[in-house]
């Protein structure tokens, strides 16, 4: 299946995670993903009909927090690292379309 | 509004409410509307490195309350990352419910006796809320945007229905009938003007019988009225377009509610990919039987049940009646009715009241308590008020509050005393001695004439039943 | 080198003094940093601030806690409130957050003296902390070689004597395997039995924060103060630090010891010699020796670098230039996130970022992601049922002792290959520890793995206890 993996992909995997690759990155990561994934084969490839998914090793369930207001941070700690902030705002150039 | 002869439109509706929690879904930052902007912030909600989510156990129960409501399935749950770059989601991702919802498979039916499917009703955080600089203030040719994260994981709960809606009057039942419910259970305040319940409508329009056509989302509803608008408008684009031998695009559409069309946002050509998987810092949520019937056991009860409390107690209601019953309901009064019913008010007279004078009320009836309504329709109910004073009192009571006695004496509304009425009513028949003659002969109109003479020589402080009583005893005398 | 115990001991009784002792690491820092680059930034004046403070409570004879005076280092994807926490990535260069990780205000509660930040591979992504945007760190015994990784830093700290104890994380081998490769003991403990809130997350479901030191009570010690429920991370179990120092010297006369094949085979034979001699002691001291294989383990590796990447892909999204970091300007705000990332992160965070993403991405996510979570659970049934035969198991921590620069680096699945023997751990959620055993040829030391399944790290420490006494430690 890897073996399919192509530049295109790659360029497009990219896109969705909001990198820019130069061609000769693009050739590189192609090869170096294809390399990984040929070994992920042995996984990719195996009969797993019916083994149930473990997202978590152990199974707790209902971690819940009383619905009670704790301190918010300052405003100009939540501003502190912004790399633009006006008006009491992070400030970003501007956004090209609506939220999905 | 139709559309042309043959055609359909199917529709589903998206609703998303804010939960009327006191903290955020997964933070203790205070859930607030309007607060100064980057104030109610934690490096959990402002997605800082390192900081983790805890899930809000009162939001989990008013989730499962709106499950319950709504006829759902209230099923072990997960959450999901729903991953997509956008500057007002802190993470770049938004914490939702995907496969697994906490509601799923319920319905809704509405007072016209329509029952629309309830596919889900799950969890999710919100994002947060950015103003556009430059162009109109508009995202489009705004040049900067400034985003403010208070909302930023503010619960909500986003209600799917199925596509079991056929016409614009039924959708805004539906909405109408959820946000009760929303209101009802204590899940939202259901204020759409600040955003509490927000709306997305999924339209196609069919030949009547055919299979659904493709659909297109319309974003941007924020009232009853725009979602009725947007739906008629985009159903009849559609039938146009197929008309002119077009087809519909699936494309997300976004209204604007002063041109009062939609137009094309996104076309769905190629499906986001939104890479799905569990959220690993989240556990599973299973409510425990116990749990959940701890809160089925304190749900309230939902608008239909309280129409029909409320319409049992009229008897042979006519249209007009059933629909104050409805407003009634809806305007969250029927208690104040059925307070003052208990206390012997006769019913039409209560949800005449009701829903006139205590819908009328800009400021809510926080000044009057049930009690003192029931008084006042009492008072007027034994002739110690005139309709006209009885709701004078009721007026000033809503607005600045006081006891339905003290009011009406203070607006010098003393009931005429028993003797003086009489007195009165026997030197005004010494007055019109033919008119007399006439009512004694069985000219039953007459009363009416007695009675004017009576508010005139009274300014109004009469009873008119009392003067009507005190005529028919000395008819019956003479 | 004076143990973490007897410094809070002497700090406690006044014999000495935490000043005192940080002093001592300031010095050693000062000595060997520029040589080493170990710690990627020293907070001398916090640290003094916290020393002074332990020995003004000792001087007005108020209690103090169980780490009174003792010089920590702490990996620096560790935030602490106002010192500077970077992941060694340009993204973050300069960040200080405005709070602290559990762990942190912990070992600080404790009387610890938190001297500074120490480099790690870019967001714990590599093994020889060769891929941190500032610079690799030496391995302080040869520094023509690598301290493993990614907490190489936190491991150097403690083998240069710098500081007495530090912290690591540990998502694949992250801990034990720069561990082993500085002469160490170091710990990854039971998933859920340390907090990771303010631990920068690289893979959700596997990362643990755990201690480094040069003795196996430090160890126990440093992992008592910091383990225990927390209520800010839905993921921490739900029962109080266990007792550990007290179980060090337990010993493991008539524990079974499992050997697993499948974490020898392949290893250098220096290696499997040392853990074959490391089976025999624990023969000597009482363990009943079982051989045993354990198949699934061998889809360990392709499992983890399925999953670990699919959950950073996710993770690392919002380093985005919006609201805290670096930002790269652009005429909007998608090429503004596209730039700062595209400068951001180093090469080995974009390829993982990008499997990641591409294991997750529609088309794949069955073959890829949802196919490792299931060999996930194989591997949790087949240990399983491995500790239904025994009490706890033994392997090599890595295939080799520590690797010059370069060997590996210019070779993805070479570097992710020295993780072989330390990834089933992770999947499983289990504890395991690597605790020095022999060395090789070059001198170096070897480590070896004990693995047990959850909640057992008093018997994994006292078990490697027994292995450092057979040493002379």
């Amino acid at each position: 299946m890897s073996a399919e993996l192509t530049r295109d992909d790659v360029a497009k995997v990219a896109r969705l995670a909001r990198l820019t690759l130069s061609d000769a990155e693009l050739d590189l990561f192609t090869e170096q993903l294809r390399g990984i994934l040929d070994h992920a084969e042995d996984i990719a490839a195996l009969n797993l009909e019916g083994v149930e998914a473990t997202a978590h090793p152990f199974g707790l369930t209902n971690v819940v927090r009383a619905d009670e207001v704790r301190q918010s941070l300052s405003r100009d700690e939540v501003l502190a690292a912004a790399p633009d902030a006006r008006e009491g705002r992070f400030a970003v150039p501007r956004i090209l379309g609506e939220a999905p | 509004m139709a559309l042309p002869d043959g055609w359909e439109m199917v529709i589903g509706l998206e609703v998303h409410t804010e939960l009327k929690t006191a903290t955020k879904l997964f933070c203790g930052c205070a859930n607030m509307f309007g607060d100064e902007p980057n104030t109610n912030i934690c490096p959990v909600c402002l997605g800082l490195p390192g900081a983790l989510p805890v899930l809000n156990e009162r939001a989990v129960e008013l989730a499962m309350a709106l499950g319950f409501a709504l006829h759902c399935t209230v099923a072990p749950s997960t959450f999901h990352r729903k991953n997509y770059f956008y500057p007002d989601m802190p993470k770049d991702f938004q914490i939702s419910q995907y496969d697994l919802p906490i509601n799923s498979n319920g319905y809704l039916d509405l007072p016209d006796g329509s029952r629309v499917g309830i596919e889900r009703a799950h969890l999710e955080e919100d994002t947060g809320k950015s103003t556009h600089l430059g162009g109109s203030g508009r995202l489009q040719g705004a040049d900067r945007s400034l985003i403010d994260y208070n909302r930023s994981g503010v619960p909500l709960v986003e209600i799917v229905s199925a596509p079991d809606i056929r016409s614009a009057a039924q959708a805004r039942a539906y909405a109408a009938e959820l946000r009760g419910i929303l209101i009802a259970t204590g899940a939202s305040d259901g204020r759409m003007e600040e955003g509490s319940m927000r709306m997305d409508a999924n339209v196609s329009v069919r030949k009547s019988g055919a299979p659904y056509g493709t659909r297109c989302e319309i974003k941007n509803l924020n009232s009853l009225r725009s979602l009725v608008r947007a739906i008629e408008y985009e159903a009849l684009r559609q039938v146009e377009l197929l008309e002119d031998g077009g087809v519909v695009r699936q494309e997300t559409r976004h209204w604007d509610e002063n041109l009062g069309e939609t137009s094309t946002l996104r076309v769905k050509e190629e499906a986001e990919d939104y890479r799905y998987f569990r959220e690993p810092d989240l556990v599973d949520l299973a409510p425990s039987d116990e749990w959940q019937s701890r809160v089925r056991a304190a749900l309230p009860p939902m608008p239909a049940e309280r129409r029909t409390t409320l319409a049992a107690k009229l008897s042979d209601p006519t249209e007009q009646q059933l629909d104050a019953v409805t407003l009634a309901v809806d305007l969250d009064l029927d208690a104040y009715v059925l307070f003052a019913y208990a206390k012997g008010v006769e019913m039409p007279l209560a949800l005449n009241r009701a829903t006139n004078e205590l819908a009328a009320s800009e400021v809510g009836v926080v000044n009057l308590s049930p009690e003192n309504f029931a008084e006042t329709l009492l008072m007027e109910q034994r002739g110690e008020l005139s309709a006209t004073q009885a709701k004078t009192v009721l007026s000033d009571i809503l607005a600045n509050g006081g006891e339905p006695k003290a009011v009406a004496a203070a607006k010098g509304f003393e009931q005429l005393s028993e003797d003086s009425l009489v007195a009165t009513v026997t030197g005004l028949i010494e007055a019109h001695a033919d008119e007399w003659g006439r009512y004694r002969d069985g000219d039953d109109k007459l009363a009416q004439f007695f009675i004017g003479q009576v508010m005139k020589a009274t300014k109004g402080q009469a009873n008119g039943k009392a003067v009507i009583e005190i005529l028919v005893q000395r008819r019956a005398g003479s | 080198m004076t143990s973490a115990i007897s410094i809070a001991r002497e700090v406690a009784s006044g014999a000495t003094s935490a000043e005192a002792q940080l002093e001592k690491s300031l010095e050693a820092i000062a000595a060997r940093n520029d040589e080493l680059n170990v710690f990627l930034y020293l907070d001398e004046e916090g640290a003094r601030a916290q020393a002074r403070a332990v020995d003004e409570k000792v001087r007005a004879g108020e209690p103090v806690g169980p780490l009174a005076g003792v010089p920590i280092a702490l990996k620096d994807n560790l935030c602490q409130r106002g010192v500077p926490t970077t992941c060694s990535s340009r993204i973050l260069e300069g960040w200080r957050p405005p709070y602290s990780a559990t762990v942190v205000e912990r070992v600080l509660a404790a009387g610890a003296v938190a001297v500074g930040k120490t480099n790690l591979d870019e967001f714990a992504m590599g093994s020889s902390t060769e891929t941190s945007a500032f610079g690799p760190t030496r391995n302080p015994l040869d520094p023509s070689r690598v301290p493993g990784g990614s907490s190489g830093g936190s491991a150097a700290a403690v083998a240069a004597q710098m500081t007495t104890i530090s912290l690591g994380s540990d998502t694949g081998g992250s801990i034990r395997q720069p561990a082993a490769l500085c002469g160490l003991v170091g710990m990854k403990p039971t998933y859920g039995l340390v907090s990771r809130y303010g631990l920068i997350a690289f893979s959700s479901s596997l990362d643990q924060i755990g201690p480094f030191a040069a003795n196996v009570a430090d160890a126990a010690l440093l992992l008592e103060v910091i383990a225990g429920h927390d209520p800010k991370d839905s993921t921490s179990l739900p029962e109080p630090s266990p007792s550990l120092l007290a179980h060090v010297n337990d010993g493991v006369a008539g524990k079974r010891v499992g050997v697993v094949r499948e974490l020898i085979e392949g290893a250098d034979d220096e290696v499997v010699a040392a853990v074959n001699a490391a089976v025999a002691v624990l023969r000597d001291a009482g363990a009943e020796i079982v051989e045993l294989s354990i198949p699934e383990t061998r889809l360990g590796l392709s499992a983890y670098y399925l999953l670990a990447p699919a959950e950073a892909s996710s993770n690392l999204a919002r380093f985005d230039g919006v609201r805290y970091g670096l930002r790269v300007d652009a005429e909007d705000v998608t090429a503004m996130n596209e730039a700062t990332r595209t400068l951001g992160f180093g090469a080995e965070v974009k390829r993982r970022i990008m499997l990641g993403t591409y294991a997750l991405s529609a088309g794949y996510y069955d073959a890829y992601y949802g196919q490792a979570l299931k060999v996930r659970t194989q591997m949790i049934h087949a240990f399983r049922e491995a500790y239904q035969k025994v009490d706890f198991l033994i392997g090599a921590t890595t295939p080799s002792v520590a690797f010059k620069f370069g060997e590996k680096s210019d070779n993805p699945m070479a570097m992710y290959l020295s993780d072989v023997f330390t990834i089933p751990t992770n999947l499983a959620g289990e504890a395991a520890v690597s605790v020095p055993f022999g060395h090789g040829a070059s001198g170096l030391p070897i480590g070896v793995q004990l693995l047990g399944p959850g909640r057992s790290e008093a018997m994994l420490f006292a078990g490697a206890r027994v292995l450092e006494v057979a040493e002379g430690r």
